[in-house]
């Protein structure tokens, strides 16, 4: 257990920070995914055949390619990316990206990605007679939108948004490569400086179903809010 | 974008997909098995029998895969029991240790997907088998079976797409996969943009077989 002190003598409160790390990738990742998901989800519900396929192409290469390999890609290409567009605006010394952008963006696009599926599907197994009856009220668009389709389409998107979380939740620990001091890079560098590998990566499965399994309460309590009148 | 470099690292990342699609369809025969044997005992009435194999999918389906294959290929070895037995022959290979990750934890999504498939059966079918006088092993065998395949290929299609997609993760205990190719081939050449187009596109062609395998599978046992 003394492995486990907080302190200079343990990987304690070191493991405790990149926990708070793995939560703070994921969140901010899911949150991106979110304005991905804004983006594409009207985009693949248009009537439009150019805008459905610039949306489906999205969404079929981010779920039929691995995450590391997009992972690489931030990784080595994004600075490139960055200085890129910065020497058009005339600016040409070196940026550093920090690793936790590039990570919370590259898991981000990959979430967002699998929200849109969520999402898509919520909007289009919404009852027709809502719509309808929406005009009918003679609601504003903006008001057919957030009083009538969002609540609904939530209620449909949490049950799945929840799996979307936990994929996300767990893709995070990619970003390890990379070189974030999240759990599985903490631990990485823990198992390599007492070599005691066994320990650590098993007790960061255990931070891991830990957070999944928090997070599943949280979720449901959320599924029940929402479903209430149903 | 460098032309020259996609069509001369093209062979080199095909010959690593071949790697790949080895990691790929031997995991999933071994996990296939592992899956058909817990959701057997997930439908145990024994409660301990049920839990044990409850509490096998849930820790496989909640950590990550890296961790799955970390414990097993860093872990494992620091067991010096396990060193000097015949089970070292095989713990010692990188390959093998991640063939027998990604074997468990398709094992655990396949377990969940079968179970459900069971749970699916209507009553009355296997209430037909024994009116008919056929035995209850015959009748788990030659109709619960044949009807739970046919019910989870296309739960079991996602899988075996999200499976391809793990095993990138083989690249991060040294096998050259087609993931740890491409990742040798940025890191010598910094042009991420070009090799990540060449090693998707083989990715996307075989997430596209699959797919329609699978789409003809379903159609050729579907039930109408």
């Amino acid at each position: 257990m003394e492995l486990l002190a907080f302190g200079d003598t343990g990987w304690g409160d070191e493991l405790f920070y990149a926990t708070l790390m793995t939560i703070a990738v994921s969140i901010t990742a899911m949150f991106i995914g979110f304005l991905f998901a804004l983006i594409f989800t009207p985009l693949k519900l248009s009537k439009n055949k150019f805008l459905n396929f610039i949306a489906n192409s999205y969404t079929t290469i981010i779920r039929g390619v691995p995450e590391l390999l997009v992972i690489y890609l931030f990784f080595f290409g994004g600075t490139g990316a960055v200085m890129y567009v910065a020497s058009i605006f005339g600016y040409n010394e070196y940026i550093e990206i920090n690793a936790f952008v590039t990570g919370a963006s590259a898991i981000g696009i990959i979430s967002g990605a699998y929200s849109t599926e969520v999402f898509r599907g919520a909007i289009q197994s919404i009852d027709k007679g809502q719509f309808e009856a929406a005009n009918v009220l003679g609601l504003n668009k903006f008001g057919k939108f957030f009083k009538i389709i969002l609540p609904q389409t939530l209620r449909l998107a949490i049950p799945n948004l929840s799996n979307v979380w936990q994929i996300t939740l767990k893709d995070t620990s990619l970003i390890s490569v990379t070189g974030l001091v999240e759990i599985m890079r903490q631990s990485y560098i823990a198992a390599g400086s007492t070599r005691d590998p066994l320990f650590f990566y098993s007790f960061a499965a255990v931070l891991y179903l830990l957070l999944t399994f928090v997070s599943m309460k949280l979720i449901n309590r959320l599924e029940v809010k929402y479903s209430r009148g149903y | 974008m460098d032309l020259e470099l996609m069509i001369s690292s093209l062979p080199k990342l095909l010959n690593a997909a071949v790697i790949t699609l080895k990691l790929l369809s031997v995991s999933l025969m071994i996990g296939l098995f592992i899956g058909l044997f817990f959701a057997i005992l997930r439908l145990n009435k024994n409660i301990f029998i049920n839990r044990f194999a409850y509490g096998y999918s849930y820790i496989f389906r909640g950590t990550p895969l890296l961790v799955q294959i970390f414990i097993i290929y860093f872990g494992l070895g620091q067991i010096e029991y396990l060193r000097s037995t015949v089970l070292w022959v095989i713990l010692k290979e990188p390959y093998w240790c991640a063939i027998i990750a990604f074997a468990l934890n398709t094992g655990a999504y396949t377990s969940e997907i079968l179970r459900s498939a069971f749970q699916t059966i209507k009553p009355g079918i296997i209430e037909a088998g024994k009116s008919l006088g056929i035995s209850n092993k015959v009748i788990f065998y030659k109709i619960q079976i044949p009807i739970a395949i046919r019910q989870s290929l296309p739960a079991y299609g996602n899988e075996i797409i999200l499976m391809m997609k793990g095993t990138s993760l083989a690249s991060t205990v040294t096998i050259m996969d087609l993931t740890g190719v491409a990742k040798y081939i940025i890191s010598t050449t910094f042009k991420p943009i070009e090799v990540f187009i060449v090693a998707g596109g083989i990715y996307l062609f075989m997430t596209f077989i699959i797919h329609n395998v699978i789409k003809f599978l379903e159609k050729k046992y579907s039930f109408n």
